[in-house]
């Protein structure tokens, strides 16, 4: 109890370290997510209107990397921009930009797959009335993609539970760097291996809390469009 | 301005079930067509076919004595042409957001058609309820709301596939005063029914489909009062379970 006051205290005294934590996580996992949305829409709505030779592999292949363990899309991305990686000469190792990447990978299995499902659902219902009523085939994809909004925002808020709610690939990728790469994640697992428990468990309710506002935040877009 | 349509050997095979087999018929302008037969006779699957929803397995189909070539020809064809579906489907939004669908894809603007939508809308019963979700509408104005989002268009030719099925009878009676309205325009209609009196009522010439053939085809009171087939006679005399 004494931990939380601390830390709503921290948080009402506008405490510096702690809102960089916080808008750094908030930074990472929005823009990993924002990523996602401009990659994993369009592919899901590609892969559910085209029947084509290997579609069902591509999405056996998603729904598999949908469970894919965080710490896995940390190592695969510590790969690449490690300094002897393909993208090493751009020392992005321990940057916020290497842990966007790697929550990238997290999130687009669950954009492009679940997208892919809400538009699916929605494909047969409407892409017949939208083509009789004389749509062109890019009308009818952006009529049916409007029409599966909700499950499409739905893949998004889970997508983002996701990020914000994962430790091992930033940890791996970013490497909990006071001031650089430090977010909510990293920092709970930070003080728990220093005996702080309850300060960990504080923080867990600050990042439950963001987490809250952000999805109520998604739903009542969801629900206004 | 209306459309005619030739069917030459249509045939539709889904998964080794043939739907249709090797149609051949020529609607004409301006004619109100009424397609009776038992379910899975293949009428709804023609309507497709003639609508582009589906592809005929074989066979071509002519449009004023026209193949269609590519796909520019298809969308503009496709756009003289108006479905009514058994099953109103009604993108989410307002009964006028529906209303006004099918000429924005035409690149249409909203301001200057509102008063032509609003007359439609008020022609079709559904006055003053431009702003309610089309969702929450009874089914009978669902399908007033479906017949009149193709009418606005003016299309040359009007498909409809038992568009009052379920409705009760004063939402039938205003549907079929709207089709009337919409014969003496001109336009050709071509319409699937299971509604035998209806089919008097609306039709210039009937055809009964059996299990993917058309077995006969005449003038309205012809079929009813001569049928030539058999299986057009058992069907008539409800001797075919339908």
């Amino acid at each position: 109890m004494e931990s939380l006051k601390q830390v709503i205290a921290m948080l009402l005294a506008g405490n510096p370290d702690l809102y960089e934590i916080i808008f750094l996580s908030l930074r990472v996992s929005l823009a990993a997510v924002a990523l996602g949305v401009l990659a994993g829409i369009p592919l899901g709505a590609f892969l559910s209107f085209r029947d084509f030779q290997g579609g069902k592999l591509i999405s056996n292949i998603l729904f598999t990397f949908m469970g894919l363990p965080p710490v896995l899309a940390g190592l695969f991305v510590y790969f690449l921009v490690t300094r002897h990686g393909p993208l090493g000469r751009w020392q992005l190792l321990f940057t916020p930009t290497a842990m966007v990447m790697a929550q990238f990978l997290l999130v687009f299995p669950i954009i492009t797959g679940l997208s892919m499902v809400a538009i699916k659902s929605k494909a047969d219902h409407y892409a017949a009335t939208a083509i009789s009523l004389g749509a062109s085939p890019r009308q009818v994809a952006w009529t049916v993609v409007k029409e599966a909004r909700l499950g499409i925002m739905a893949a998004i808020t889970t997508a983002f539970g996701r990020a914000i709610a994962e430790v091992g690939a930033v940890m791996l990728v970013g490497g909990n760097i006071e001031h650089s790469t430090r977010v909510m994640t990293t920092a709970i697992m930070m003080e728990t291996r220093k005996g702080n428990y309850s300060l960990a468990l504080a923080l867990g309710l600050v990042l439950l809390t963001i987490s809250f506002i952000t999805n109520s935040l998604l739903t009542y877009f969801q629900r206004e469009v | 301005m209306s459309l005619s349509v030739e069917l030459q050997n249509i045939s539709k095979v889904f998964a080794a079930k043939t739907v249709l087999n090797q149609v051949s018929y020529c609607f004409c302008q301006g004619k109100t067509y009424v397609l009776i037969g038992p379910s899975g006779a293949g009428k709804s699957t023609l309507l497709k076919i003639i609508d582009f929803l589906e592809k005929p397995t074989q066979g071509q189909v002519f449009y004023n004595g026209l193949p269609v070539k590519n796909e520019v020809e298809r969308l503009a064809l496709q756009r003289k042409i108006g479905m009514v579906f058994q099953q109103p489907v009604l993108f989410s939004g307002t009964v006028l957001d529906n209303l006004f669908y099918g000429l924005k894809v035409r690149g249409e603007k909203l301001r200057p058609n509102k008063g032509k939508l609003l007359k439609v809308m008020e022609k079709v019963g559904l006055a003053k309820m431009e702003k309610q979700k089309a969702t929450t509408l009874s089914g009978g104005e669902q399908q007033r709301l479906a017949l009149a989002r193709s009418m606005i268009l003016e299309p040359e030719l009007l498909l409809l596939d038992e568009p009052t099925a379920n409705l009760d009878p004063a939402n039938v009676k205003l549907i079929e005063d709207l089709l009337g309205e919409i014969k003496q325009r001109g336009t050709t209609i071509i319409m699937v029914t299971h509604n035998l009196f209806q089919a008097k009522r609306l039709a210039d010439e009937v055809l009964f489909f059996y299990e993917g053939n058309l077995i006969e085809s005449k003038r309205v009171e012809k079929l009813f009062t001569s049928p030539e087939h058999e299986l057009t006679q058992a069907f008539l005399n409800g001797e075919m379970i339908w």
